[in-house]
Order: C-alpha cells, then structure tokens, then sequence
C-alpha cells in the first residue's frame, strides 16, 4: 500500500476563476425559483485545454449510438478521444450492484451511490482527460442523477448541491424522442428489465413493463425542465440517424478545431 | 407529537413524526475512548428499563466491503472517498438508525455526521458544500463531545497497538512519518470539531478527566433529558 502522492490531493475548492471569465455568464449557474440558492451545480466552469461533450435523453433516444459515431469520427480525425460512461468506477461498482441486487437501495443511497461513482470518474478519469487536452465524452451525466433521483422522491435542489464539484460540459446535449418511439425501441427487444431500471421501488404498477413506461414518462418530464433550466442542446431524436449525426458534428466541430491532433508519422 | 427535526429536507418518503426514540450521539477524535462510554451508556439506560441499539461509522450492509476494499487498494479519489462515506451513512441512518427510533430506541451513536465533515474538510473538501450533503440527517437529541488535544491521544493510541494508516491521515500524509502525520492530522480534525461543536451545540465534556467522572455525567444528562421528554409526553397525552 502505498501513500498517495500530491497529485491526488482534493480538487476543492472549485478553481477560482480568471478574470477573463468573470464577465462571461457563467452556464448553469442561474438558479430557479425551484432550486435557487448557492452551493449549486454549475459554478465549477472548466479553464482546462480538453473538451466535454455530453449526451442525455430517456433509454431508447438513440443518444449512445450518436455518441459511438462521435467518438469513431472524432478518432478518425486524429482527436484524442477519452469515453466515460455512467456507472463504471470499478471500485464504487460493486457497491452499487450489490444494493441493485439485493434491492438494499433507497432513494437516498441510490442517488449518493451515484454521486460517489461520478465522483471518483470525475477527479481520476474526467479532469485528468482534460487536462491533457483530450475530447472527453460522456454518456449521460449530472442531467441524468437529477432527472432519475428527483423522480424518486429526492429534493432538487439537494441533488444539484450534491454534484457541485462536476465540471460543467462544454456541450450538453438532450436526445428528445416521444414516449412511445422510446418504449417500442426498448421493449419490441424484449428487454430483461431490472428492478430500479423499471423503477419498481416507486411502487408506480405491480407489472414490470408497466412500471417501466410510468417511470420513463416522469423521468421524460424532468428531462424537459432540465433542459430549460441548463440550456441543454435538443436534438430531434425521431430525425434518421445520419441527420442527427451531422448536426452533433457541426456543434462541436468550433469548439475542437483548436485542439491539438495525432498525425500519422512514417 | 414531531420531536426529530432535520438540517435540510429530510430523508425522501420519510415521516418524522413516526419517530419516537431517542438519538444520542457520542463525538470525538480517534481513540479518546468513546466505546467505552457508549457501552457505559448502554449499561446504564438498560438499567432503567430502556430499550438501546448502537451503531457507528462503516458498519452498513450496503457499503461497508466497497469502502474496506477501497481503502486496501487506495485506488479512489479522494471526494469519491467523501461520498462513499455518506453513501455508508444515508444507508446506516435509514436502516438501523430510523427503524430503531420508529420502535422507540434510545440509539447509541458512535460518531455521526460531524466526525465525517471534519474528516472530509481535513482532506480538501469545501465545508459549506459537504455539509449541504448531509443535511438530509436528522438532529440527534444530544451531541457529547469528548475533546482532547492531539499529543493526550498518542499514549491511548499505542495501547491499542499502534497508529493506523487512515487515522494518521497517511493517504494525504501530513506529516514525514506516522507520528507526525498522526499529530498534524488529528490536530486537524480536532480543530474542525471544535468549529462544529460551536456551529452545531454540542455538549463539550473535558475527555483528560477520569473515564468515571465523564461516564456519571453522560448518564446524568442521558437521564434529564429521557426524563425531560417523557414528562412533555405525559402532558400532551393527559
């Protein structure tokens, strides 16, 4: 075992901001009447040389597919490209598929057992990709905790103090899709849908399916004021996906140009 | 009749007005001797014909193998590390904390939110926002502070075999070696309590007296204030 070193020191609090900022409005950090107050999520703007780009949406929006495609351009152009996806810290892992298995989890440890995942990609996978430079792309984000946790029951403006430390993306990206398109993507495949995937703890319908489609609906409905309160970017989801692709690549396509890319060498 | 209150919002999908136990909180930096006087406490309470549940810090079902594996491998970030903490809390606070005072418990507590901010604090993370993370907690009955300076722990600390990694705050470190970084770390700590016991009025008991001394008067506080509820009780129903 050995001690950590000075790299891995905290990373609170959050950067102080140049002066070249100050002026700009700051992204996210306009509090509604809903969740206003300070210590929100939002006030962590990002002076790294990378870039974050994020997608959102209900399951079934498509929006992984667009990403994937993102990602292999992205590479293709020489862009180092990092992937970071919900729920996928190793250590925090177990945890939660622990409590997801043994149905351990309550709203409240749902949400901070997130937290403590987004947490740890964050300050050893995220800011580090930034850092150095890189295209960090992520599928799913903070939107994602607020949108589900809030659905549970837990209070808005709680969870949006709880993800303070996340970086705010440079793009964020909502995949709007109708209900139904969503719910026939998922379900025609037969899905083995999981109890809190099917947001069964809400006692919403004793059939699985069912429950499923009431808990995809509100999600869907906090979605909607997410996207309102962030600015989060909409992409037409019912578009074919070609279309879609090409808009998401004309939206970051500014925001990468200056960003240093591998050429081939002899 | 609603005796718990919360610092926020509260726990989702819970009642307080369900709670009819007793929270009882014992704080304290590392070693100062709080197990003694919790099981002192039990002892005492159990005498008078209460019923008495303990708990204290990772010791949930849900994550107290994650953070026990995360702590041998040392291989998660240190805010994760804040966070899994709470996770362990939220799941302790609802699963053995609530459920005890639903049954009308007087819950022993070794350690409760405020050790967990001062650590988290020591290790770089903003006060204001961690403790905006556990303000879902419920206010504890009474919060007794034993309060020592860093160097009165050492002597304790080498009678139960020595300075622990995490408790010499070696993960930061503070210090060249383990004594040192032990001394700068729970100095540390211990300052952050002392602002916290300001902030959240805890009851400060001298922890360099005899352990008799505290133990009678954590029992005769524990007592006026069981009495003391009890009595309200008597008057809102009669």
């Amino acid at each position: 075992m050995s001690p950590r070193g000075a790299d891995d020191l905290p990373e609170f609090p959050p950067p102080v901001e140049s002066p070249r900022r100050r002026s700009r409005p700051k992204r996210g950090a306009t509090a509604s009447a809903r969740t206003g107050g300070e210590a929100q999520y939002g006030s962590r703007v990002s002076d790294y040389p990378g870039r974050l780009f994020i997608v959102e949406g209900i399951d079934g929006s498509g929006k992984s597919t667009q990403l994937t495609l993102l990602a292999q351009w992205l590479r293709g152009n020489g862009y180092p490209v990092v992937f970071s996806e919900w729920n996928s810290s190793p250590v925090v892992k177990s945890t939660t598929s622990r409590g997801k298995k043994r149905k351990l989890l309550t709203p409240l440890t749902f949400s901070l057992i997130h937290a403590t995942d987004f947490s740890d990609r964050v300050e050893r996978e995220i800011i580090p990709s930034l850092k150095a430079g890189a295209i960090v792309l992520a599928d799913r984000y903070v939107y994602t905790a607020f949108a589900r946790d809030v659905t549970r029951g837990v209070p808005p403006r709680w969870v949006r103090s709880l993800y303070r430390f996340a970086v705010v993306p440079t793009m964020a990206f909502y995949f709007r899709v109708p209900l139904d398109t969503a719910l026939k993507r998922i379900l025609s495949g037969r899905p083995n849908l999981k109890w809190y995937e099917a947001g069964m703890d809400l006692d919403l319908d004793t059939d699985v399916e069912e429950s499923y489609r009431l808990f995809q609906g509100r999600i869907m409905k906090e979605y909607e004021q997410i996207v309102t309160e962030y600015g989060l970017h909409v992409i037409d989801a019912i578009k074919p996906v070609e279309v879609q692709q090409r808009l998401l690549r004309q939206a970051i396509l500014p925001h990468v140009e200056h960003l240093v890319r591998q050429r081939e060498t002899a | 009749m609603k005796r718990f209150g919360s610092y926020g919002e509260g726990i989702p999908g819970l009642d307080l007005a369900d709670l009819t136990g007793w929270l009882i909180v014992i704080e304290g930096p590392d070693g100062v001797g709080r197990s003694t006087h919790v099981s002192r406490l039990r002892e005492h309470l159990e005498r008078l014909g209460y019923a008495v549940a303990e708990t204290g810090l990772s010791r949930s079902d849900l994550a107290s193998r994650g953070i026990t594996r995360a702590k041998q491998g040392n291989t998660l970030g240190s805010n994760a590390f804040n966070l899994y903490y709470a996770t362990d809390f939220a799941d302790r606070l609802e699963h053995q904390i609530v459920p005890a005072l639903r049954a009308g418990f007087v819950m022993l507590t070794d350690r409760y939110i405020y050790s967990l901010i001062a650590r988290a604090i020591v290790r770089g993370a903003d006060g204001e926002w961690i403790k905006n993370v556990y303000s879902f907690s419920l206010k504890p009955d009474a919060v007794f502070y034993l309060r020592v300076d860093a160097e009165e722990l050492v002597p304790r600390v080498l009678a139960e075999g020595g300075f622990d990694y995490w408790e010499s705050g070696m993960d930061l470190p503070m210090g060249e070696d383990l004594y040192d970084s032990f001394i700068n770390y729970q100095r540390r700590v211990i300052q952050e309590l002392d602002i916290l016991a300001t902030e959240f009025e805890f009851d400060t008991l001298d922890a360099t007296r005899p352990v008799e001394a505290n133990a009678e008067q954590l029992a005769r506080r524990v007592s006026e204030l069981l009495d003391a509820t009890e009595s309200s009780r008597m008057e809102s129903s009669g």
